[in-house]
């Protein structure tokens, strides 16, 4: 897929400046809206969560957090049921679209994680986390990125899958035997939903320090003055 | 591809393309009080939709070995209201009407002289806990065939000593781990497991098992669903 690259001239002063598309409309409504239902997802989850804060029989008997109620979406289990099956199926749905466009389209290629990433990885670490210097950029999204982003998929999978164990342990007891049965199916779910808790912190702090151009173009698709060479 | 524009261009381009993202807020619809209640319905709906089709008649629910029983003393005891609604034994019978040929009072050994199955299952309740149990009884399935039920009807629905009700779907009703359970642990049923007769469904959540039976409708029309689904929890809720 050619990228489509943009000229905006200053017809004051002549200068030009360089804008570049890089999300499609479908790709940022998925990510809107699949960001809302994740929020929905864990407060609800974690009101369910609430009725039985345990994994199991196998597992602690006992409270294993206490977790505060601000937190907690729907105010009552059965509350908080109709919240989580309601968006269950517009988070599934919004992953759906964005897959097998991203598939279709080729733009996976924009986040996928290949191996020839691996190099870059420890020198954006070193840039972000103990002030190294920033490698220069190549493409829109930088191996850490890409690695941060390719896994996330990886948990939206997860985090669906061990939701059909638990809330359904017999249709899907062959998916339940992949997670270690019902009660870790249960784990699972929850550690899935702190690792997003993890990711989204991440994400958002990226944001904040040096994404305003990054936020723009999740919102209208162009990012101006991409700091990546662009043909 | 490079094609060129001036700033006041690229601006309304890029107001165009925030306004492209509109739809997202169809989503604000769920933070107005009175269209949440109707659209949380409608997704609980959808979502028993799903369930009844993703329901396998034939796929059984996992059975387990005497060693993985949960001890009996162990088994909670979760009543909505009375754990003992003192049913006389001896006066106790299951009352059975709507689509049946064979309408009427049927007394415990008349489901006794059925077939009696025996299996330890998984009972897993909506709250998330879950136990493995030992429950003797007979098919449902073959209680509705020797009265006559009519197997195309669409529900199933059980009233309680307790006054808990119920509504089961046909399929479920039909499965062959579906029972009308009169033991547990090969011990007559105890009053606070529901004697003299309760439901024992492997494919469905805890409060679709109700306890204490004492009327059986075999019906299309549901007035009231069940207790529970009466407050918001989900009708299908098959496992």
């Amino acid at each position: 897929m050619a990228t489509q690259v943009l000229t905006i001239e200053n017809t004051k002063t002549g200068d030009a400046a360089q804008a570049v598309r890089e999300h499609p409309l479908i790709v940022r409504l998925c990510h809107w809206v699949n960001a809302i239902a994740l929020f929905i997802m864990i407060g609800s989850g974690l009101q369910i969560f609430r009725a039985f804060p345990s994994f199991g029989p196998k597992l602690p008997e006992k409270d294993l957090i206490d977790l505060p109620r601000a937190f907690a979406l729907g105010g009552w289990l059965g509350g908080a049921l109709q919240w989580h099956l309601t968006f269950a199926w517009i988070y599934i749905g919004t992953g759906l679209i964005y897959l097998g466009y991203q598939l279709f389209s080729g733009n996976y290629r924009q986040i996928l994680f290949v191996p020839r990433d691996i190099p870059g990885i420890w020198p954006m670490v070193r840039h972000y986390f103990f002030f190294g210097p920033k490698p220069p950029s190549r493409e829109a999204y930088n191996p850490l990125q890409k690695q941060a982003y390719t896994s996330v998929i990886g948990l939206g999978l997860l985090s669906v899958m061990s939701g059909f164990v638990v809330w359904k342990p017999v249709q899907f007891s062959w998916l339940g035997w992949i997670f270690g049965g019902f009660h870790w199916a249960r784990w699972w779910h929850f550690a899935v939903m702190v690792a997003f808790v993890a990711f989204v912190l991440g994400h958002l702090v990226m944001v904040a320090l040096h994404g305003w151009n990054n936020f723009m173009s999740m919102l209208t698709g162009w990012k101006e003055e991409p700091d990546y060479p662009v043909e | 591809m490079i094609t060129r524009t001036d700033r006041r261009a690229f601006r309304k381009m890029s107001r165009r393309e925030l306004l492209k993202l509109a739809p997202v807020a169809a989503l604000g619809a769920f933070a107005i009080p009175a269209l949440r209640t109707p659209l949380l319905q409608a997704g609980l709906a959808t979502s028993d939709w799903i369930s009844a089709k993703l329901f396998r008649a034939g796929h059984l629910a996992t059975t387990f070995t005497d060693a993985e029983l949960t001890p009996p003393d162990k088994f909670p005891i979760n009543g909505y209201d009375v754990e003992d609604p003192e049913v006389d034994f001896a006066a106790w019978s299951l009352t059975v009407g709507g689509a049946v040929q064979k309408p009427g009072d049927y007394k415990l050994p008349q489901i006794q002289a059925l077939p009696k199955i025996t299996q330890n299952t998984r009972h897993v309740c909506v709250e998330g806990w879950d136990v493995i149990g030992h429950f003797g009884g007979a098919r449902l399935s073959d209680f509705l065939k020797s009265v006559g039920a009519d197997l195309s009807a669409q529900f199933l629905t059980v009233e309680c000593a307790d006054d808990y009700y119920e509504t089961l779907d046909m399929a479920t009703a039909l499965h062959p781990q579906t029972l009308l359970c009169y033991e547990m642990y090969d011990q007559p049923l105890t009053r606070e497991h529901g004697a003299p007769l309760r439901l024992s469904i492997p494919t469905k959540v805890g409060y679709k098992q109700a306890k204490y039976l004492t009327d059986m409708k075999v019906t299309n029309v549901v007035q009231k669903f069940g207790y529970w689904e009466d407050q918001g929890y989900s009708e299908f809720y098959g496992l």
